[in-house]
């Protein structure tokens, strides 16, 4: 298991080799379907995003509501397919970290090759694990899409496994 | 306590705890990818998502976080005894709350939008529920509710089988179902198969199917023997737990059979994750 910190350096990150299990401490970002949807239309229409994607990370995720006493409830990985129309796009702009699950288009996995980023398989439906992972959360964009809101998690030793690597590696 | 507290008690418990026998078939697989391979990239990364798995279940039991962030939406089947002293619309009125309390005092996920297509408004309660009436002889109710979630639904299917299908072909074709859906449905997965009916009835009986105790073979003997060669066909596959590869995909297979037309052979495969969580509620009239 290798520890390693988000945002992800450049060092560490041309490093990580496919089936490689991480656990990863710092910051990460969390959107999913309307997320991406709304961050790749402000890009079609040359506006500027609500946050710096450069060399961050995202996790495609949609929790369950926290229990009293708790920052976050339930919060495994979410289907990574379905983001893939858009996720191209936001690789362009630097985003180097993308976690989720299942296997990623071949658009997808030909950005991660030439952006240089790496994609991340969290452990499906251990959303209770991911719950003892999150230190905060933040909402940071797209307040009115409630619970799909654009967050930023501050984590701790968050598992996970290498699908796709930054060399063009996969598990799939 | 009454029928709807306990349908509600039942529902937030499923989400937290599964039952004995699938945490012995999961430690099951755990032991088969040891023995089979445990050595290549593929195995070891199968065995690290069943670690995790079980890791997952020690924290939801002690903490009573639900186990997985999709609650699901309750997909209730109820078996009413032909002599039973409560009405349909009484039954119904317990489910109806049961399903609305759970959801609320068991914090699961408003997982439920009110129309497909255009506005997809969350009800923000998980109502409603889909509801399947089913008559049986004797005066009990027993009401089985999956909570069913749709990373492994959307990877479910039917198919329409030649009539002279083969018991291989029968094998085949799941075995497919089960490589398009590769690692979406988080496997290792559980298998609930229809055979006959009509095209609806043969996905219905695949969710009935789901619902039999895990372990349990097909009472009769051929269809037993052939829910094993289905889990060895579906073992063949690779897909392995997560989807990363490994030599165990499916913990189990039921299948349920039902008489069907001379010029078909409907097929449902419902496929559910590893958090294969049902709620039981028995009620002796
Ligand atoms: S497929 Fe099942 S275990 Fe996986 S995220 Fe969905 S509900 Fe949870």
């Amino acid at each position: 298991m290798r520890t390693l910190h988000l945002p992800i350096g450049e060092e560490d990150l041309r490093s990580l080799r496919a089936f490689d299990t991480v656990s990863f401490s710092g910051t990460l970002y969390v959107g999913r379907d309307q997320v991406h949807q709304r961050l790749v239309r402000l890009l079609e229409e040359g506006k500027p995003l609500p946050v710096e994607l450069a060399g961050q990370a995202i996790y495609y995720m949609g929790p369950s509501p926290p229990l009293p006493g708790m920052v976050m409830g339930s919060c495994g990985p979410t289907t990574s397919a379905r983001m893939d129309p858009f996720t191209p796009q936001l690789l362009g702009k630097g985003l180097k970290v993308l976690i989720g699950k299942g296997p990623r288009s071949q658009a997808v996995q030909d950005a991660l090759k030439k952006e240089k980023a790496v994609y991340v398989q969290a452990f499906g439906g251990c959303g209770a694990l991911y719950a003892k992972t999150i230190v905060s959360v933040e909402t940071v964009a797209f307040e009115d899409l409630g619970p799909e809101a654009l967050l930023r998690l501050e984590v701790r030793d968050f598992p996970a496994i290498v699908a796709i690597d930054s060399h063009g590696g996969s598990v799939f | 306590m009454s029928l709807a507290k306990r349908i509600e008690k039942a529902l937030i418990d499923a989400a937290r705890i599964l039952p004995e026998p699938i945490h012995k078939r999961i430690e099951w697989a755990r032991g088969e990818e040891e023995r089979l391979d445990g050595k290549s990239a593929g195995s070891k990364a199968s065995i690290a998502v069943l670690d995790a798995i079980v890791e997952n279940l020690r924290v939801s039991g002690n903490e009573w976080i639900p186990m997985c962030q999709d609650t699901g939406m309750f997909d209730v089947f109820v078996d009413v005894g032909r002599s039973c002293p409560l009405s349909h619309a009484e039954i119904e009125e317990a489910i109806l709350k049961g399903c609305e309390e759970g959801a609320k005092n068991g914090y699961f996920r408003p997982s439920v939008v009110e129309e497909p297509l255009f506005g997809r408004k969350n009800t923000k309660t998980n109502m409603p529920p889909i509801i399947w009436w089913n008559l049986v002889e004797g005066r009990n109710v027993e009401i089985s509710i999956l909570l069913k979630g749709f990373g492994s639904e959307n990877t479910s299917a039917t198919r329409m089988m030649n009539p002279t299908a083969t018991e291989e072909q029968i094998v085949a074709a799941v075995a497919e179902v089960v490589t398009i859906a590769g690692g979406k449905p988080c496997p290792p997965i559980f298998l609930g198969i229809g055979l006959g009916g009509t095209m609806e009835r043969a996905a219905y009986l695949s969710k009935r199917a789901l619902l039999r105790e895990v372990g349990v073979p097909h009472g009769e003997e051929r269809y037993a023997k052939l829910e094993e060669k289905i889990l060895a066909g579906v073992q063949a596959t690779g897909v392995g737990s997560g989807g990363l590869g490994g030599r165990i995909t499916a913990l189990n297979v039921a299948i349920e059979h039902e008489p069907t037309h001379i010029a078909g052979l409907p097929m449902g495969v419902s496929i559910n994750c590893w958090a294969d969580r049902i709620a039981h509620i028995l009620w002796e009239g």
